[in-house]
């Protein structure tokens, strides 16, 4: 079996931790190991992002960071760890401009200043870009090409980590028996070989994205099903606003585009406006409150609301969203704004002066994940957590423009202090290199039986399926105290499924043991949702009760949750 | 009349063994991209059916990279077709793992 040695481990190697191994390294470690489930660099959600990214850098009018942080409080819903928010509008402009300094390629003014627009919720202009919809591929190539320069840093693609190995117990064990250990290592599986790797570690990083894949209609790329809530959950780490998933309002709905993300619609709704018409063609937003007379400034959690309120009501476009039109727009400003991508809608049949699309709600992006603290430190000693996968700062609402500098802002933190906490462990990882009997036994014995092949009552592939229409309709962007309960007990049922599902033979990157590992990881997930959700007795950000409407200001707290011995989940004291 | 069906060969099996092609007949929808079916294929029919992707239809990881009737193109990209068969093989070139997968990691990102 193969074995690994490193002084800190990064579990995902999107921009969050593309930039924590780079920190660690820059910290002094010497040895990061950076593995991803698919290939590094290319999965994740920040290579998908093709909108703007947040930092008061004062290009087009005076700006400050804590501008930016009274804006992101505000988007909240009065539900922001205010610590992690104010990290991350302070360090925001710092790691953009170093983007810059990498040849990123923001886009410029002709006066050569980085150009800024105003994206919804935001103050003033403060959000940079890289045209055309090359943001997140422009911020994902740099840091592979920054990644590939540092001798320290080892990248290993298709490994996919099923399980963070904790020390057994730690000697001064707390009274009420949680007695977290520290974290060690993981189990990994190579998926090329289909065989168990161990890795011990000095410290280790989470940086795995959220979840928006466990609901079927998502803008997720195919790695983004939970995986680091359930590891941290597993490991005895904490989860916090596990219940506030944020559904993009105008996802891409019809005619069918090919070759494009679905959320591909905001810039262009930054750069011109356009108008969300229900399918009688009339404008609907100021119904709900915001007339967009000062351009595009409805926020998400509202425009979700307002459309799905138009669907319910029958006033709905054919495939069930509404129309975003840029039709009343001359064909110059069309031209201007879109570039190159007139001609990518055009082999998709969609000719913007003449026709609307339709747009309807997916889910995006996930407020909630493992709670931290300002070091990126869960409470497992030894773990820490980057970018998406950190819950807290954006609240019940995130902001639009603030991932990417979440990604590079918590990466730097917990990949800086990851390696401290490995350098101040150098005694324990030097016996780590040995790797104590023993340890991750459980988890390499379930990869080599899952990995045997087996028949079963079940295919893993179908309940993934199956778990994301549940979630969808179930746990989706309007949710009662019936649905939750239903999701509740047939999730608990899915997961009483997990021994009897069937594996194909073979070991060579076998996709049913891929499926299984992300079912079991999803179902975690999907549960810490459901339950969060169950409690949140009414409406506040991206979390809607059909039978809470009203915000309940005795609501004004975070959730944080753990696994209880018997595998159930616990509320944390209110904090 | 019947609702128009997309049909798949796809070449299935390991380096090791002798390759067989597969016959898959997917539910067609104006629109809809060759990796459309093939996950269509693994939720609905047989999950141990090997793709490599990630992004899905971004266009952005460029995993999805297979031979589609002989000619090297992404599936995210390549729209279904319902009016002849398509017939869809590994990357050739590469090192072939299983089914529609090959071995596209830099020697340096392998575990050995």
């Amino acid at each position: 079996m193969s074995h690994i040695a490193t002084d800190v481990l990064v579990v995902g190697a999107g921009g969050a931790g593309m930039y924590a191994a780079i920190a660690a390294a820059r910290a002094g470690a010497e040895r990061v190991l950076l593995a991803d489930k698919s290939l590094v660099g290319r999965g994740g959600a920040t290579v998908m992002a093709q909108m703007t990214v947040a930092a008061a850098l004062g290009e087009e009018c005076p700006d400050e960071w804590t501008a930016h942080l009274e804006d992101t409080l505000a988007s909240g819903r009065g539900l922001c760890d205010e610590a992690l928010a104010a990290i991350l509008c302070r360090d925001a402009p710092a790691r953009i401009r170093e983007m810059g300094e990498w040849r990123v390629g923001w886009a410029r003014r002709a006066d050569g200043r980085i150009a800024q627009v105003t994206a919804p919720g935001h103050s003033r202009p403060r959000c940079c870009y890289v045209d055309f919809l090359n943001t997140g591929p422009a911020v994902a190539a740099t840091l592979r090409r920054r990644v590939a320069n540092i001798a320290a840093i080892r990248r290993v693609s298709n490994l996919n980590v099923t399980d963070i190995v904790t020390s057994p117990g730690t000697a001064d064990g707390t009274a009420d028996g949680t007695a977290d250990g520290e974290a060690i290592g993981a189990v990994a599986l190579d998926v090329a070989a289909g065989e168990p790797v161990t890795i011990a570690a000095g410290a280790v990083v989470i940086a795995t994205g959220g979840l928006s894949r466990i609901f079927a209609r998502n803008s997720a790329s195919a790695n983004m099903g939970g995986d680091g809530y359930a590891l941290a959950l597993a490991a005895g780490a904490e989860l916090v606003d596990m219940e506030f998933v944020q559904f993009f309002p105008i996802g891409h709905l019809a005619p069918r585009l090919v070759g494009m993300d679905p959320i591909m619609w905001d810039p262009f709704r930054y750069k011109l406006g356009g108008r969300l018409l229900d399918g009688n063609g009339r404008e609907f937003l100021a119904d709900y409150g915001s007339d967009e007379r000062d351009g595009y400034t409805t926020p998400r959690d509202l425009a979700t609301y307002a459309i799905h309120q138009e669907v319910a009501a029958g006033r709905g476009s054919p495939h069930g969203g509404v129309y975003l039109s840029f039709a009343h727009l001359p064909a110059a400003a069309l031209a201007d704004a879109f570039g190159p991508v007139i001609e990518r809608l055009a082999r998709n049949g969609i000719d913007l002066g003449r026709m609307a699309v339709e747009v309807a709600p997916i889910a995006h992006y996930h407020m909630g994940g493992i709670a931290v603290d300002e070091r990126m430190a869960s409470r497992v000693p030894g773990l820490y957590a980057a970018g998406e996968a950190v819950g807290g700062a954006n609240g019940a609402n995130r902001l639009s423009g603030n991932a990417i500098p979440e990604a590079l802002v918590f990466g730097e933190r917990a990949g800086r202090f990851a390696a401290a906490h490995a350098a101040a462990r150098a005694d324990r990882a030097d016996r780590a290199l040995g790797w104590p009997r023993g340890a991750g036994a459980e988890a390499v014995a379930r990869i080599r039986r899952l990995a045997e092949g087996r028949p079963g009552a079940a295919q893993p592939a179908a309940l993934l399926e199956e778990l994301r229409a549940l979630m969808w309709r179930d746990v989706g962007p309007f949710r009662t105290a019936a649905g939750l309960a239903r999701a509740a007990a047939r999730l608990a049922e899915l997961r009483a499924l997990l021994p009897d599902l069937e594996i194909a033979p073979g070991r060579a990157f076998n996709p049913t043991l891929v499926d299984w590992f992300e079912l079991r990881a999803s179902l975690a997930a999907a549960a810490a949702v459901t339950h969060a959700a169950r409690h949140r007795s009414e409406s506040r950000g991206a979390h809607q009760r059909e039978d809470f409407p009203d915000t309940d200001p005795a609501w004004a707290r975070r959730q944080h949750v753990h696994l209880a011995p018997d595998g159930t989940f616990a509320a944390s004291p209110a904090r | 009349m019947s609702a128009p069906m997309a049909h798949l060969r796809i070449r299935r099996g390991s380096a090791a063994a002798m390759p067989r092609y597969d016959e898959f007949v997917v539910p067609f929808e104006d629109g809809q991209t060759v990796l459309d079916a093939l996950l269509w294929i693994r939720a609905r029919r047989d999950p141990s059916l090997a793709i490599r992707y990630s992004c899905i239809n971004g266009n952005v990881c460029k995993e999805c990279t297979m031979a589609i009737d002989g000619v090297v193109n992404y599936a995210c990209i390549t729209r279904l077709r319902s009016d002849a068969p398509m017939t869809l093989e590994p990357l050739p070139g590469k090192r072939l793992l299983r089914d529609l997968v090959t071995e596209m990691r830099p020697p340096r990102e392998r575990v050995r």
